[in-house]
C-alpha cells in the first residue's frame, strides 16, 4: 500500500517536471520576443529589399541658358546565373562585341566574391557595366534568346562643351570615408567628387526614393510590401544656373592653351564669376564613362597638374598688383596723403636702392606711383606706418592694423567660394614675424618686400581679382561664387550679403585715378581700349627663382560703370605686361564687345600660338611644394 | 475477426472526458489556420479550402481523422486490449516491410506509398507499443522489477526503436524510448531516470567546457568531477538516510582544495585539475572505508555510480568526436552555444529564432509573417510550425499555446492517473510521454534550447500520418477512460 502511494506520487513529480520545462520556454520565448529587439532587424533586412529609386540629378546651365550638363542614360548587362539554361554563349559574345575570354574573364569577377560581396545565384549580378545605345539596341533586340540576361538603365553626366572641368568636378562611385560621415550614402552610389558637382552635391543629388520589396529566401522578389504603402517617389535633383559664361570661359581657355595659369573675371556689382580659367584643364568628358580610371590616372599622372584649379588653390605672390591696396591702407591710416611725395632714384634710397625701381618722374604722389608702379613708394609708405610710433604702440600694433584691412579686402583667408578646395594665399600677423626673427624687435626694413606684394605675401588670383572687383565698386565686394541659381531654393546669404572694406570711398575714387592712368600713360598702355570704354589697371610682376617671373594683372572695366574686374596670371609669364595685360585685353573685348575687333586679330593669334610651360613642373622634383614655398624673399 | 461494439457500450455509464476533446478540437483548428499561414504563398496564395493547398489538404486530414475518432469511440474497449501484440506483430511486420520497400525521401526510409496516400508506419506504431505495453503490465502479478520482465518490456520498446533507427528516423526512435517515463510511474526506481539525466547533465557539460583547460583537465571534466562528488554525498543522504558521511564527503574535498590553496600560498605552483581528481579519489576511498567499516551495500553502489560516471565522463569526448558524424556534433554544438554557423547547421535554429524574435509582443498579424512566408524557416509548415505562431502572434500568441499544450497534457497524466485498470494506467502514461516527448523537443528545438530534432508539434505540423497517429493515440485512452468504471 506504501509503495503504491509513492509510486502515484510520481505522478506529481512528472508534473512537476513538465510544468518546470514549460517555464523554461517561457522564459527563453520572453528572452526571445520581448528582450532581443535584434532578431526584428535581422527579419527586415531578410525579408525586405529597398530598391533604391535614384533620382536624376540636376542639370547645370550657363548664365546665359546654355545647358552645360545633363545625364545620359547608360546601360548595364545584369546576369541571373540560375535563370541561364540553354544560353547560347557564342552568340551573346558576338552581340556584346567582346570575345570568349573577356566573357570569361567578366563572369568570373562576377562571381569572385571578394571583388562582388553580395554576388548570389538568384538574384540580378552586374555583369557588364556602361553600354551605349546602339549596343543596347543590339542586346534588346535579341534578349528573348539569352534568358537570365536583363538590361538596368542608369545615368550618366553628359557634357556639351569641352572646357570648365576643373568648374563643373566630375561625380564617381562613393568612396568610404564620405559613406561613414553621410549615412544617405550606400555602396555604389554616385557623388560629386570635385568642383560644383561636390560643393552643390545636395542640391544635385535630389533625394532618393525606396521602393520596399519582399525577398524570399533565395533572394528572389516576391512582390511589393503592402501593396507599396511604404515606398517613396524620388525626388529630383535641382538644376544649377551658373554665372559663368560658358563662350568667354571657352576663350579664355583658348588664350592660355600651352600655358600655365590662370584667369579669373567677376562681376563686381554682384560678385558673380563670369569665367574661372585655369591652365591647364581637361575635356570634363574624360573623367565619365568606361575610361574614368584611366583617364583619371593620365591626369594625376600629369607633370602640369591639370587636376588643380589654379584660380582658388594656386597661390602667388600677387606682386605689384596687391600696390593698389597698400595705397589704400596707408590713405585710411593718415600714413599718406593725396599730396604726399616720396623720391625714388631706381630704388628705395633707405636701403641703398633695393628693392629695385624703374625711370620715372621723381619725387612722387600715389595716384602717379599707381600708374607706374613705383616699388620706393610702397616701400616709403609701409616704413612711414610701421615705424610711426606716435600712432602705434609698437610696431606689432601696427603690423596687425595693416593685416586686419588687408584681411578685410579679402585677402588671407579663403574667400568661401561655392567650390571646393579653395585655399586662403597667406597674409602674416605681427606673431609670424616675431617667430621667425625670433624677437619682437624686428622692423619695416626687414619685411620691405611685402611693400610690393612680394615676400611672404601670397594670394589666389580669384583674391586678386576680388580686389579688381572690390576697386571697382569703390569700397565693398560681394563673395565671389559660380552659381548663380539653384532652382527651388534662394542663393545661400553668404553669396548677397554685401562685405565693407572699410576704406574711405575718396580713397579709392584716387586709387582709381592711379589705375587708370596706368592704362593710359603708365604700365599697362597695352590694355588702353578708349575710345569703347575706360580700363583701370595694375600690373604686376612676381618674382620667382625657380624660372622666370609670374605675369599678373588686375584690373576692371569700364572705369565708371565697372561691368568686370579681372586677374590673369601666366606663371613664368615675365613682365606683366608682356602676357597677362594682352590675354586681359582680349578677355574685356571678348566680353565688353562681344569680339575682337579686326585690328587686334594679330594679338590673339600670337597669344594663342605661345607656349610658357614653366620647367619647374618637369623637373623630377616634387613640384608643387617646392614652387610655393620658394616664391618667397629673394 | 470479430468487433466488439454497440451492445456493451450502452450499459456504461462512463462519460467521455470532453475537456481533453475540447482541447484536441482547439487544437487541430488552431494547427489548420497556422499551416495555412505557415504555407501561404505571396505569389499564387491558395484558399484555405483549396485542396491543392497545404490548409486544403490538411482539411482533409482533419475530417478523415475526426471520422476515426469517432470510430475509435465505438469500438469495445477489450477489442484493443485483447489484439494488443497481435497489431503490435502486425506494426513490427510494417516496419520491417517499409524498411525493405520505401524509397529514400528526405533522407529517411520511413513512407510506405499506397497509391495516393502516403503513409508513415512509424507514426502508428507508437499506440501499438503503448498498448502492448499497457497489455504486459496489466498481466496479473507483474512486477517489472523481475528480470524476465524487465527483458520482456525493454525488448516491446526496443526492437521498434532499432527498425526506426534503420529507417533513419532517429527523432521516433527517441519518442518511443521518452516510454521509460511509462516505466519510472510503474516501479523503475529512480535512481535509474536519475542517471539518464546525471548522463545528459555530464555530457553537455563535458562538451560545452572542452576547450578550457583547469590544469591536466578540462574545465567540462572538473565541474563534472566535482558535480559527481556532490550527486554521490546527496545519494548517501537519499538512501541511508545518514547525515554524517554527506557532510564528510563535501568535507573532504572542500580541504583539499583549501590545502592546495595554502601550498600556493608558499610558492608552490598547484595543478588544480589534479587537486580535483585527488578530491574525488578521496571522496571515492571513503566510501570504500564506509562500506568496509557499516557492510552495507548502498555504500558500494554509490561508488559504482562514482565509478561509472567518472568512466562514462571520460568516454564522452571520445563518443562525441568518433562515433557522432559530423552534422550530429554540429547540431550539437549549435544548441550548446558553441558554434553559430548562420548558413549551415546553425541555419534552421538561426532562421527559427530570428522568426520568433521577429513577433515581438503581439506579434505581426495572421498572415502578415514575413519570415514564415518568404521561406526563410525551413519545413515551416511541419517541423518548425511554432515559427509561424510566435512570428505572426508573438510572446502572447505562442505563450498561450505553449500553455494550453501544458495543461492538455496535465489533463492527460490526471486523466492517466485515475484509471482504475493497470492498463488503462500504463496506456495513459504512455500518452502522456509520448505528447510530452513531442512538444519539449518540438518547441525546444525552435526556440534553440534543445538540438534539431526532427519530430512534429502534435496536431500543429502538417501530416497526415502524424495527426492520424496522434488522434488514435488520444481516442483510445478517451475510450478506455469512459469505460474506466467497468468494473
Amino acid at each position: 500500500m506504501n509503495s503504491r502511494n509513492t509510486l502515484a506520487n510520481r505522478k506529481k513529480v512528472i508534473a512537476v517536471a513538465a510544468v518546470i520545462i514549460a517555464l523554461i520556454y517561457l522564459v527563453q520565448l520572453f528572452h526571445l520576443q520581448l528582450l532581443s529587439p535584434e532578431y526584428r532587424e535581422y527579419a527586415d533586412s531578410n525579408a525586405f529589399l529597398r530598391r533604391t529609386l535614384y533620382p536624376a540629378r540636376g542639370a547645370i546651365y550657363d548664365r546665359d541658358g546654355n545647358m552645360l550638363v545633363y545625364n545620359r542614360p547608360t546601360y548595364d548587362v545584369m546576369m541571373v546565373v540560375r535563370e541561364m539554361d540553354q544560353f547560347d554563349t557564342l552568340d551573346f559574345c558576338r552581340t556584346l562585341n567582346i570575345d570568349i575570354e573577356q566573357f570569361k574573364q567578366l563572369d568570373a569577377d562576377m562571381r569572385d566574391r571578394r571583388r562582388n560581396p553580395g554576388y548570389s545565384s538568384y538574384t540580378p549580378q552586374l555583369f557588364l557595366s556602361q553600354l551605349n545605345v546602339k549596343e543596347y539596341g543590339l542586346l534588346q533586340e535579341k534578349l528573348y534568346k539569352f534568358p537570365g540576361i536583363y538590361i538596368q538603365s542608369r545615368t550618366e553626366r553628359q557634357y556639351n562643351y569641352s572646357g570648365m572641368g576643373l568648374i563643373l568636378g566630375y561625380v564617381a562611385e562613393v568612396d568610404k570615408n564620405r559613406m561613414a560621415a553621410d549615412p544617405y550614402y550606400v555602396r555604389g552610389d554616385y557623388v560629386g567628387k570635385s568642383g560644383i558637382e561636390l560643393s552643390h552635391e545636395e542640391d544635385l543629388r535630389g533625394v532618393k526614393g525606396v521602393e520596399v520589396l519582399l525577398r524570399d529566401a533565395h533572394g528572389r522578389v516576391q512582390g511589393r510590401y503592402e501593396e507599396g504603402r511604404h515606398d517613396k517617389a524620388p525626388l529630383s535633383g535641382s538644376d544649377l544656373t551658373l554665372s559663368i559664361d560658358v563662350d568667354l570661359q571657352a576663350y579664355g581657355e583658348q588664350l592660355m592653351h600651352n600655358k600655365v595659369g590662370s584667369i579669373v573675371m567677376i562681376e563686381p556689382k554682384t560678385g558673380e564669376i563670369l569665367c574661372m580659367v585655369s591652365a591647364p584643364t581637361y575635356d570634363p568628358a574624360m573623367l565619365t564613362g568606361k575610361e574614368f580610371g584611366a583617364n583619371y590616372l593620365s591626369l594625376e599622372n600629369n607633370p602640369y597638374k591639370p587636376l588643380i584649379n589654379r584660380a582658388i588653390a594656386g597661390t602667388y605672390p600677387p606682386g605689384s598688383t596687391f600696390k593698389p591696396a597698400q595705397g589704400l591702407v596707408f590713405l585710411q591710416e593718415d600714413i599718406i596723403t593725396q599730396e604726399s611725395r616720396y623720391s625714388c632714384f631706381g630704388g628705395y634710397p633707405p636701403l641703398g636702392g633695393r628693392p629695385a625701381c624703374h625711370g620715372h618722374a621723381s619725387p612722387l604722389a600715389i595716384q602717379y606711383a599707381l600708374a607706374t608702379s613705383c616699388n620706393s613708394f610702397f616701400c616709403y609708405g609701409l616704413n612711414g606706418m610701421l615705424s610711426n610710433r606716435s600712432k602705434y604702440s609698437s610696431i606689432g600694433e601696427a603690423f596687425d592694423i595693416w593685416k586686419d584691412h588687408m584681411v578685410k579686402m579679402g585677402f588671407g583667408y579663403p574667400l568661401g567660394v561655392d567650390l571646393p578646395s579653395e585655399k586662403r594665399g597667406f597674409i602674416p600677423n605681427s606673431k609670424f614675424y616675431s617667430n621667425v626673427f625670433k624677437t619682437e624687435r624686428w622692423n619695416a626694413h626687414n619685411i620691405i618686400s611685402i611693400a610690393i606684394g612680394q615676400g611672404e605675401i601670397l594670394a589666389t588670383p580669384l583674391q586678386i581679382a576680388n580686389l579688381g572687383a572690390l576697386i571697382a565698386n569703390r569700397g565693398y565686394f560681394y563673395t565671389p561664387h559660380v552659381v548663380k541659381e539653384i532652382k527651388g531654393r534662394e542663393l545661400d546669404e553668404a553669396y548677397t550679403t554685401r562685405h565693407e572694406s572699410g576704406i574711405n570711398k575718396a580713397h579709392f575714387e584716387l586709387t582709381v585715378a592711379g589705375m587708370a592712368d596706368a592704362v593710359t600713360v603708365g604700365t599697362c598702355r597695352g590694355i588702353n581700349l578708349e575710345p569703347f570704354f575706360e580700363v583701370c589697371g595694375k600690373t604686376g610682376t612676381a618674382e620667382n627663382p625657380h624660372g622666370d617671373d609670374h605675369s599678373l594683372f588686375m584690373g576692371f572695366a569700364p572705369k565708371d560703370d565697372p561691368q568686370v574686374a579681372i586677374a590673369v596670371v601666366v606663371e613664368n609669364g615675365r613682365f606683366g605686361a608682356s602676357n597677362a595685360v594682352p590675354i586681359a585685353r582680349l578677355m574685356m573685348q571678348q566680353y565688353l564687345q562681344g569680339e575682337i575687333p579686326e585690328s587686334d586679330r594679330w594679338l590673339e593669334q600670337s597669344v594663342i600660338n605661345r607656349e610658357i610651360l614653366p620647367y619647374v613642373y618637369t623637373r623630377n622634383l616634387p613640384t608643387r611644394q617646392n614652387e610655393t614655398s620658394n616664391q618667397e624673399v629673394e | 475477426m470479430m468487433i466488439y461494439q454497440g451492445s456493451s457500450d450502452r450499459l456504461e455509464k462512463g462519460k467521455i472526458d470532453w475537456m481533453t476533446i475540447s482541447f484536441y478540437f482547439l487544437f487541430v483548428l488552431l494547427g489548420w489556420l497556422n499551416i495555412y499561414a505557415a504555407s501561404f504563398d505571396l505569389e499564387n496564395a491558395t484558399g484555405l479550402f483549396d485542396l491543392s493547398g497545404r490548409a486544403g489538404s490538411q482539411l482533409v486530414w482533419i475530417g478523415s481523422s475526426l471520422l476515426l475518432a469517432f470510430a475509435l469511440l465505438k469500438i469495445d474497449v477489450r477489442f484493443y486490449e485483447t489484439y494488443a501484440f497481435l497489431f503490435y506483430l502486425i506494426g513490427i511486420a510494417l516496419l520491417l516491410i517499409t524498411l525493405v520497400v520505401a524509397k529514400e525521401i528526405n533522407g529517411s526510409r520511413s513512407w510506405l506509398i499506397i497509391g495516393p496516400v502516403r503513409l508513415q508506419p512509424a507514426e502508428f506504431m507508437k499506440f501499438l507499443i503503448a498498448l502492448s505495453l499497457a497489455k504486459v503490465f496489466n498481466a496479473y502479478g507483474f512486477r517489472l522489477m523481475e528480470r524476465r520482465n524487465l527483458i520482456l518490456v525493454s525488448a516491446i520498446i526496443l526492437l521498434p526503436v532499432l527498425l526506426v533507427i534503420a529507417q533513419s528516423e532517429t527523432g521516433t526512435a527517441l519518442v518511443y524510448l521518452s516510454l521509460i517515463l511509462v516505466l519510472y510511474r510503474e516501479g523503475l526506481p529512480g535512481g535509474f531516470l536519475f542517471m539518464g539525466i546525471a548522463a545528459i547533465i555530464y555530457f553537455v557539460l563535458g562538451i560545452k567546457f572542452s576547450d578550457t583547460n583547469v590544469g591536466i583537465i578540462s574545465l567540462g571534466e572538473f565541474i563534472t568531477l566535482l558535480l559527481i562528488v556532490i550527486f554521490s554525498a546527496s545519494m548517501i543522504r537519499n538512501y541511508l538516510k545518514v547525515l554524517r558521511p554527506f557532510l564528510m564527503m563535501l568535507l573532504l574535498t572542500a580541504v583539499t582544495f583549501l590545502a592546495a590553496y595554502i601550498l600556493t600560498l608558499f610558492g608552490i605552483s598547484i595543478d588544480w585539475g589534479i587537486t580535483a581528481l585527488a578530491a574525488f579519489s578521496l571522496s571515492a576511498l571513503y566510501l570504500i572505508f564506509l562500506f568496509f567499516r557499516y557492510r552495507q551495500r548502498s555504500y558500494l553502489y554509490v561508488l559504482l555510480f562514482m565509478i561509472g560516471s567518472f568512466l562514462f565522463l571520460e568516454s564522452v569526448e571520445y563518443v562525441f568526436n568518433d562515433v557522432l558524424q559530423p552534422h550530429q556534433q554540429m547540431r550539437i554544438k549549435v544548441t550548446l552555444g558553441m558554434e553559430q554557423d548562420l548558413s549551415g547547421a546553425g541555419y534552421h535554429v538561426g532562421q527559427s529564432k530570428i522568426a520568433i524574435g521577429s513577433g515581438g509582443l503581439t506579434g505581426k498579424g495572421f498572415l502578415n509573417g514575413t519570415q514564415t512566408k518568404l521561406k526563410y524557416v525551413p519545413e515551416q509548415d511541419t517541423d518548425f510550425i511554432f515559427c509561424t505562431i510566435g512570428e505572426e502572434h508573438g510572446f502572447i500568441g505562442s505563450a498561450i499555446i505553449l500553455m494550453l499544450f501544458m495543461v492538455f497534457i496535465l489533463r492527460l497524466l490526471h486523466v492517466a492517473e485515475r484509471q482504475t485498470s493497470v492498463f488503462g494506467r500504463v496506456y495513459g502514461y504512455s500518452v502522456t510521454s509520448i505528447f510530452l516527448f513531442h512538444l519539449v523537443i518540438n518547441v525546444g528545438m525552435v526556440i534553440g534550447i534543445m538540438p534539431v530534432i526532427g519530430i512534429p508539434l502534435p496536431f500543429f505540423s502538417y501530416g497526415g500520418s502524424s495527426l492520424w497517429g496522434f488522434t488514435i493515440l488520444l481516442f483510445i485512452l478517451l475510450r478506455i477512460d469512459k469505460s474506466r468504471n467497468r468494473n
